[in-house]
């Protein structure tokens, strides 16, 4: 706990910094011109979405194999917070879509992509939610969690297939891609501190979640006390 | 293989033979879902009704012509097997669950991808005869003519519906350890299998064109979705059933 203080105010400094880089420090985009500035914050809720439901998979799996308390409570914290981002970068792209292409919405491969992964994970936390035994939670969100992340490959597989009108990848896309320098880093920045922002606030949720266990085991221990003791004072009645 | 390891060992009479292969196990829970579902005929009968339902109100929300019904019809026909299948295939475990049939199921000295794959082909089977059923009534109602294209009609419903089996009787062991399991099921299972319908439709659209040729890609994609779910719930079988 002692660092928080600390952490919070180095995510709360790159937050302004990265947000003032986007809109003021970051050069005019040649067709999108302003409207390009929603991006660096698009795509960095895009990567840190990526990086937490990645790390909710792993958590998954090692919950799995280990049977360790922590990985549950680390899977729970990762979906949680890529359900944050997922929609952080839906919200940002409607926005974004709107003035540049029209509309709101279309049907395209990596949007409904990310509108299907959207409901699993919301699914995923449901089914949390409705399960009583946490062992029992922990082990069966962790096999739905398995399933959602091994189906995104294969929901973006079909609509690609099928239909697409997302832009393409603008970097590393091919030889006419690629971002200006400084582009480049006002984009570094803003990823930075919004994956720093996630893995702040991950921390804290992870610890919620330990602490919601610990406070579960007192209950329970007390319970059983309060049970045992009863136990004693009726086998000591003649 | 595992019987002639046990065979010098002295076995209790009535004891469970540990020695079970997943292939027998698989055959005696699947003989035993079969047989408790032909003396009922309760899930049969409620599937196939509830997708005639789907489909009658369909004619309602699109003018079912000839033209149109070849636009809509696959994806109308999908969305019946899918919301069926999600209803069907929710009691598959939580049946289990009123007089803790589960718990002595587990006990079975079998692996328990022998019991998953077991009401995974039972499944299969009845949504088998569901479509069955549901298909020619299908084409009745909306005038499209599936007489030349029969066999690789089935390759695809067979494809697709084992996706929906594979998932689904997942979901539904995981459903039925959750309250308002009902709801959960569809909620879990229908974003799951969006590249499922995806593939399924249009593999079923190529054979309810004018001139029916066969997708080969959408039918590879169905066979790759089916690969991926069945090995995960192989590999997580055992989690899956652990008490």
């Amino acid at each position: 706990m002692k660092g928080r203080g600390a952490w919070t105010a180095t995510i709360a400094v790159l937050m302004f910094f990265a947000g003032y880089a986007a809109l003021f420090i970051a050069p005019d985009e040649r067709t999108m011109h302003e409207l390009m500035r929603i991006f660096y914050f698009h795509l960095s809720c895009w990567v840190a979405m990526f990086c937490a439901l990645t790390l909710g998979f792993v958590a998954n799996i090692a919950w799995l194999a280990t049977g360790k308390p922590k990985w549950d409570w680390l899977g729970v914290a990762s979906v949680e917070l890529g359900v944050v981002c997922c929609t952080g970068g839906l919200i940002t792209g409607v926005l974004w879509g709107r003035p540049a292409w029209g509309i709101w919405w279309t049907w395209d491969a990596r949007l409904t992509t990310t509108f299907i992964l959207w409901l699993l994970y919301i699914s995923y936390l449901l089914l949390r939610g409705l399960i009583e035994d946490p062992q029992r939670r922990a082990s069966l969100s962790a096999i739905f969690g398995i399933f959602a992340f091994l189906d995104t490959p294969l929901v973006y597989a079909s609509n690609r297939l099928w239909r697409t009108q997302h832009p393409a990848p603008v970097i590393m896309g091919g030889p006419d891609s690629g971002l200006d320098a400084m582009m480049g880093k006002v984009l570094i920045i803003c990823i930075i501190s919004v994956v720093a922002m996630t893995v702040g606030v991950l921390i804290d949720r992870y610890r919620l979640e330990r602490l919601r266990h610990e406070l579960d085991e007192l209950r329970l221990s007390a319970e059983l006390r309060s049970a045992d003791s009863h136990t004693v004072l009726t086998k000591g009645l003649p | 293989m595992g019987r002639a390891a046990t065979q010098g060992r002295c076995l209790p009479r009535f004891a469970p033979k540990p020695d079970m292969t997943t292939a027998r196990a698989t055959a005696i829970v699947l003989t035993k879902e079969l047989r408790m579902e032909f003396r009922a005929r309760e899930l049969l009968s409620t599937t196939v009704v509830f997708a005639l339902v789907v489909v009658v109100l369909f004619s309602f929300a699109f003018d079912p012509t000839a033209g149109e019904s070849r636009r809509y019809g696959p994806g109308l026909l999908w969305i019946a097997f899918l919301f069926s299948g999600s209803l069907m295939l929710n009691p598959s475990f939580a049946r289990e669950q009123s007089n803790q049939t589960l718990d002595a199921l587990r006990m079975a000295p079998v692996s328990p991808f022998a019991i998953l794959l077991g009401k995974m082909l039972a499944n299969l089977i009845f949504m088998a005869i569901s479509e069955a059923i549901l298909v020619p009534v299908f084409a009745v109602l909306y005038n499209i003519s599936i007489a030349g294209i029969l066999g690789r009609l089935a390759g695809v419903l067979l494809l697709g519906t084992i996706g929906l089996v594979v998932t689904g009787t997942v979901f539904s062991a995981i459903a039925a350890h959750a309250r308002m399991r009902e709801l959960l099921m569809p909620l879990l299972l229908l974003p799951i299998l969006a590249p499922l319908l995806i593939a399924a439709v249009e593999a079923t659209a190529s054979l309810f064109a004018e001139q029916p040729a066969l997708d080969l890609a959408w039918l590879a994609f169905l066979a790759g979705f089916d690969i991926v779910f069945l090995t995960a719930s192989w590999l997580l079988s055992d989690f899956l059933l652990e008490e």
